[in-house]
C-alpha cells in the first residue's frame, strides 16, 4: 500500500492519471453534451428530445457513436492528404492541452502553471488554423469560402477577448489560473465579476463578463455566430468533405472548446471552485461548485443558441469591430486609470 | 416603430437604403463579367420554400442576376379543370396552395355561384368567413416559422406549430381534414358547425393575443432579427405595380390594397377590420404586415362568432350543374395575395377553361429585379418575406 | 449617428436579447405538448376522414350498398370500381366487389355525399400499413366489411327464447 501511494505521488504518474482523467472528462462531455443539447433544445420547444434509446434517452450517445463508426471514412480524391488528415487532430488537441492548466479544485489541477492564462489563449488560436486547413484541403469551392469566413470571424473576436482578459489580468495581477481562483475566496460578491465593481478596480466588470461570453460564443462558432457550420443557405461549411468519425471529431472538438471556454469564464469571473456562500468548501465541494458553474454556463450557451436567429456575416464583424472593441478598450483604459489612481494591484 | 428610420426611394433602386452598410449592396454595373460564376440554388433546398430553382450569377457573394426557374411541381390543375365537371374540380382547389386551401376553394366556388346564380344562406357565409380567417392565421404561422428557420432560429417554428395545431384540430372536428379541406360546396358548406366548434373558435381567439405577444417578445423586437430584416430587400410600390405583386408585399410598400376592401366579396363588408400597411417597403415592413394581419383576422373571427345566425348551410343547387355560357371571375384575398379564378363556360357540365391567377407567381417575378446587387443572405431573407409557396406558382 | 443613439441601440438591443431568452426559459419549464406515439394516441374527432368503408345494416350484418355506381361516377379521381349482383330472393342488387384505389383517392367525400343508400362512411383508420401495394391500389372494401360483419354478429346477444306458454308466432311470409 505504501509503495503504491509513493508510486502515485511520482510526478509522471500523477500527470498520466490527470491526462487520462482529462481525456475521460472530455470524452464524457463530448458525448453527453450532444445529448444535453438535444434534450435542452427539445424542452425549450416543448417536446422531449431523444427519449427512445434507453430510459430518457441516456443511451443516445452510444447510438450516435455507433452510427459514426459504421460510416465509411473516405479521403476524397484530389485533396491535400496531409492537411486533410491533420485538421481533425489539430482541432482536437488544443482544448485538451488547455484543460491541463484549468483548476478543477484547490489541488485538483494537472499542472499549476504560472502562465496558465497565456497557454490557454495562445492555444485558442490554433483551432482557427485547423479549420482553415480543413477548408483548404477539401478542394471544394464552398468549403474554402466558409473557412475564410471562419478565419475572419475568429480573428475579429480574438481582439476583444484578449482586451477583456487584459482587464482581468490588471485586477488580478497574475496569470496563474489557480491563484486567480484563490483570490476570489469568500462570498459570491468576492467573485471577480462583482468584486471589480465595489472595489472600484473596474466598475464595468459585468459588461466585461458579457463581452467575454459573446467572444467565447464567436470563437467556438456557436449560434448566433455559426456562419461556418450552419450555412443553410447554400453550403454545408468547412466540414463538407469529412464523413463518419472524421466529422465526429470536429463535433467533439466543438463541444470541448465550449467546455474550455466556459471553464475559463468560470475561473476568471465566477470564482472557479470557490463556494458562493463562504461555507461548503473543501476538496470535495470545490470541484462540485466548479462543475455546477461550468454546466450553468454551458446551459446558457445552449439556451442562447436555441433562442436567436443567426446574424449576417457583416453584422457579426460589425459587432466585433464597431461595438465590442471600443467597449472593451474603454473598460481597459478605465480599469487602468482607476487602478493607478487607487494604487491597487 | 422598428424600421422607421429607413427611407426607401420610390423609384425601385436598390441603393440608398439607410441603416444597411453600403458595402452590402453593390452596383451591378461595376462588376467585370469574367469574374462572375453561376451558382445554382437547386430545386432541393435546405430552406423550406419548395422546389424552386434559382440560377444566380454571382460576383463573390453579391448577386448580379438571379433567374428563377419554375415548373418542378407543375401538376396541370388548369388542364384538369377542363376534364372534370364543376363539382369534381373541388378537391383540386385545395391543393393549388395547400397552406391557404380554404381561400382557393372559396374563389372557385364563388365563381361558379356567380355564374349559376346560386344563393348561399347566411350561416354558410359566416362559416366560410370564419374558416377562411382561421386558415389565414394558420398559413401565416407556417410562413413565420419557415422564415425564422431560414434565418437560423429554429425554436419559433415549434411555437407557431403548437398554435397551428389548435386551428387544425378545430377544422378537423368541423370537416374531417387538416390541410386539404374540401369543405365548401356550391351553395354553402358541406357540414354544419356544432357548438363545440364555435366554442373552440372563441377559446382560440382568447388564447392567441398572449401568444402573439410571445412571438413579438421572442422574435420581432430581437435586435438580431431587426438587423437581418430592417432595410433589407427594399421593394417599392412602383415595382409591385410593375409586376402585379399583391398581398403583404404591396401592403409592406405602403399601398393599402386588399381584395376584401377593393373588390368586396362574401360578407366582408359587414365586418370592421383594418388593413395593416407599412410604408418602408423593406423586409421588416412585410414581416410586420403579416403579424398585424393575424391580429385583424382574430378580430374578424370574433365579430363573426358574435353575429353568426342559425339556419341551413346549403342552398338549392341543381343535381347536374350547368352554367350559362360566359366568363365568370371571383377574386379573394388569399394569405399570399390576390387569387383570381376565371371560369369560361360553354353551357356544358364541364368547364371550357379554368384560369387560376395565383399571387406567388407575381410575387416571385419581382425577385429578379429586386435582388440585383444584393448579398446572398439578404436576398434569401427577402425571398422568405415574399412568402412563396411553389405549388402556388406552378399550379 | 451620435454616440447617444449608438449607445441606446446597443443597450436596447441587448435588452431585447434578454427578453427573448426569458421567453425560451419560461417555455423550458412548461410541460411538453407532443404526444408520444405509439405509447400514447390521440382521440380522433367524429368526422375524421380515413379511407371510406361500407356501412353494414345492423339487422343483417351485410353492406347496404346496392352497387348502383353513383359513387363510381361521382369520384373525381376514378378511384372506385363497384360490381354487384342480385342475390337469391332479394329485391335489389348487393355489392359483390368494391375496390377502392386508395393511392389516388383524395378523401374529398364526393362518394359519401353521392350515395343514396347511406352505404358509405369515412373510417377512422389512420395508420394503415402493408407490404403489398395491392392492399392500397385495390383496397377490398367488401372483405373488410365482411370481417366487421362477422365480428358484429358474433358479439350480438342471442335473442330471448319464447316462453313455453305462448304459442309460437307464425313465421312471416317471405
Amino acid at each position: 500500500m505504501n509503495s503504491l501511494l509513493s508510486l502515485l505521488s511520482l510526478e509522471p504518474v500523477r500527470l498520466l492519471l490527470y491526462l487520462v482523467g482529462i481525456c475521460a472528462f472530455v470524452g464524457f462531455n463530448a458525448a453527453y453534451l450532444v445529448l444535453a443539447e438535444r434534450k435542452i433544445a427539445g424542452r425549450m420547444q416543448r417536446r422531449p428530445g431523444p427519449n427512445e434509446a434507453g430510459l430518457g434517452g441516456w443511451m443516445q450517445p452510444f447510438a450516435d457513436v455507433g452510427k459514426l463508426f459504421a460510416k465509411q471514412i473516405m479521403i476524397p480524391p484530389g485533396v491535400d492528404v496531409l492537411l486533410y488528415c491533420l485538421a481533425p487532430l489539430m482541432v482536437m488537441a488544443p482544448p485538451l492541452i488547455c484543460l491541463v492548466a484549468v483548476p478543477f479544485g484547490d489541488t485538483l489541477v494537472a499542472r499549476d502553471l504560472n502562465l496558465g492564462l497565456l497557454l490557454v489563449f495562445s492555444l485558442g488560436s490554433v483551432n482557427v488554423m485547423a479549420l482553415l486547413f480543413a477548408g483548404w484541403a477539401s478542394r471544394n469551392k464552398y468549403s474554402i469560402i466558409s473557412a475564410a469566413r471562419v478565419v475572419s470571424q475568429n480573428v475579429a473576436y480574438e481582439i476583444p477577448m484578449l482586451l477583456v482578459v487584459l482587464t482581468i489580468l490588471m485586477t488580478t495581477g497574475t496569470m496563474n489560473l489557480n491563484e486567480i481562483v484563490r483570490q476570489q475566496a469568500g462570498w459570491f460578491w468576492h467573485w471577480n465579476v462583482f468584486r471589480g465593481v465595489w472595489t472600484l478596480a473596474n466598475p464595468l466588470m459585468p459588461v466585461t463578463f458579457v463581452i467575454f461570453f459573446i467572444c467565447m460564443l464567436a470563437e467556438t462558432n456557436r449560434a448566433p455566430f455559426d456562419m461556418a457550420e450552419a450555412e443553410s443557405e447554400l453550403v454545408a461549411g468547412a466540414f463538407t468533405e469529412y464523413g463518419g468519425m472524421g466529422f465526429g471529431v470536429f463535433f467533439m472538438a466543438e463541444y470541448t472548446n465550449i467546455v474550455v471556454g466556459c471553464s475559463l469564464a468560470a475561473v476568471l469571473f465566477l470564482g472557479g471552485w470557490q463556494s458562493p456562500i463562504g461555507v461548503l468548501s473543501g476538496p470535495v465541494w470545490g470541484p462540485l461548485w466548479f462543475l455546477a458553474k461550468l454546466y450553468a454556463l454551458i446551459f446558457t450557451v445552449m439556451w442562447v443558441r436555441w433562442t436567436f436567429p443567426r446574424t449576417q456575416f457583416y453584422g457579426l464583424l460589425n459587432l466585433s469591430w464597431k461595438i465590442l472593441i471600443p467597449i472593451s478598450l474603454f473598460t481597459l483604459l478605465l480599469s487602468g486609470a482607476l487602478l493607478t489612481l487607487t494604487h491597487l494591484r | 416603430m422598428p424600421g422607421a428610420e429607413c427611407q426607401v426611394p420610390n423609384d425601385g433602386s436598390v441603393t440608398g437604403a439607410a441603416g444597411v452598410p453600403q458595402s452590402t449592396i453593390r452596383d451591378p454595373q461595376s462588376t467585370i463579367p469574367q469574374e462572375t460564376f453561376v451558382l445554382n440554388l437547386g430545386p432541393q433546398h435546405p430552406a423550406a420554400h419548395g422546389v424552386l430553382r434559382v440560377l444566380m450569377t454571382m460576383d463573390g457573394e453579391w448577386i448580379t442576376r438571379a433567374e428563377p426557374v419554375i415548373g418542378y411541381i407543375h401538376r396541370m390543375h388548369e388542364k384538369m379543370g377542363e376534364n372534370r365537371t364543376w363539382a369534381k374540380f373541388l378537391p383540386n382547389t385545395s391543393r393549388i396552395d395547400y397552406l391557404s386551401a380554404m381561400h382557393y376553394t372559396h374563389a372557385f366556388v364563388g365563381a361558379v355561384e356567380r355564374g349559376a346564380k346560386i344563393e348561399v344562406p347566411p350561416r354558410a357565409e359566416y362559416l366560410r368567413v370564419i374558416t377562411s380567417e382561421l386558415n389565414r392565421i394558420a398559413s401565416h404561422m407556417v410562413w413565420w416559422g419557415a422564415l425564422l428557420s431560414d434565418l437560423g432560429g429554429l425554436t419559433p417554428f415549434l411555437y407557431a406549430f403548437d398554435d397551428r395545431e389548435l386551428i387544425l384540430d378545430l377544422l378537423e372536428g368541423l370537416c374531417g381534414a387538416r390541410l386539404t379541406y374540401c369543405y365548401y360546396r356550391f351553395g354553402g358548406v358541406c357540414n354544419d358547425a356544432d357548438d363545440d366548434f364555435l366554442r373552440g373558435c372563441r377559446q382560440f381567439v382568447r388564447h392567441m393575443p398572449a401568444r402573439l405577444k410571445l412571438y413579438h417578445d421572442l422574435v420581432t423586437g430581437n435586435i438580431i432579427l431587426r438587423k437581418r430584416l430592417e432595410g433589407i430587400g427594399p421593394i417599392s410600390a412602383e415595382m409591385c405595380r410593375k409586376y402585379g405583386a399583391t398581398g403583404p408585399v404591396i401592403r409592406g410598400a405602403g399601398v393599402a390594397y386588399d381584395v376584401r376592401r377593393v373588390e368586396p366579396y362574401s360578407i366582408y363588408p359587414q365586418f370592421d377590420f383594418e388593413i395593416p400597411t407599412f410604408p418602408q417597403g423593406d423586409s421588416m415592413a412585410r414581416y410586420l404586415v403579416r403579424m398585424a394581419e393575424m391580429e385583424q383576422s382574430l378580430r374578424i373571427i370574433d365579430q363573426a362568432l358574435d353575429k353568426i345566425p342559425a339556419g341551413p348551410v346549403m342552398g338549392k343547387v341543381p343535381r347536374v350543374l350547368r352554367l350559362p355560357p360566359g366568363d365568370y371571375c371571383y377574386a379573394v384575398e388569399a394569405a399570399r395575395g390576390r387569387f383570381l379564378v376565371r371560369i369560361v363556360s360553354d353551357g356544358k357540365d364541364v368547364p371550357y377553361r379554368v384560369r387560376l391567377r395565383t399571387p406567388s407567381f407575381s410575387n416571385l417575378s419581382l425577385f429578379e429585379e429586386a435582388s440585383r446587387g444584393m448579398i446572398l443572405p439578404d436576398a434569401l431573407a427577402m425571398m422568405g418575406t415574399l412568402d412563396l409557396v411553389i405549388p402556388d406558382i406552378d399550379r | 449617428m451620435s454616440i447617444k443613439t449608438a449607445a441606446q441601440d446597443v443597450f436596447g438591443g441587448f435588452y431585447s436579447l434578454l427578453v427573448g431568452m426569458r421567453v425560451t426559459l419560461t417555455q423550458f419549464f412548461k410541460p411538453i405538448i407532443t404526444v408520444q406515439y405509439p405509447h400514447a394516441t390521440l382521440q380522433l374527432p367524429a368526422r375524421f376522414r380515413g379511407h371510406i368503408e361500407l356501412i353494414l345494416d345492423p339487422e343483417t350484418g351485410l353492406p347496404r350498398c346496392t352497387a348502383c355506381k353513383l359513387c363510381e361516377r361521382a369520384c373525381p379521381s376514378q378511384s372506385i370500381v363497384v360490381e354487384g349482383a342480385k342475390r337469391e330472393g332479394a329485391k335489389t342488387k348487393s355489392v359483390t366487389d368494391y375496390r377502392l384505389n386508395f393511392t389516388t383517392c383524395s378523401l374529398c367525400g364526393s362518394c359519401v355525399e353521392a350515395c343514396n343508400f347511406d352505404a358509405l362512411q369515412f373510417s377512422k383508420a389512420y395508420n394503415v400499413v402493408s407490404y403489398d401495394r395491392n392492399q392500397f391500389a385495390k383496397m377490398d372494401l367488401v372483405a373488410q366489411a365482411a370481417e366487421k360483419g362477422r365480428q358484429m354478429m358474433a358479439a350480438r346477444p342471442a335473442p330471448a327464447a319464447p316462453t313455453p306458454a305462448e304459442p309460437a308466432p307464425k313465421a312471416a311470409q317471405p
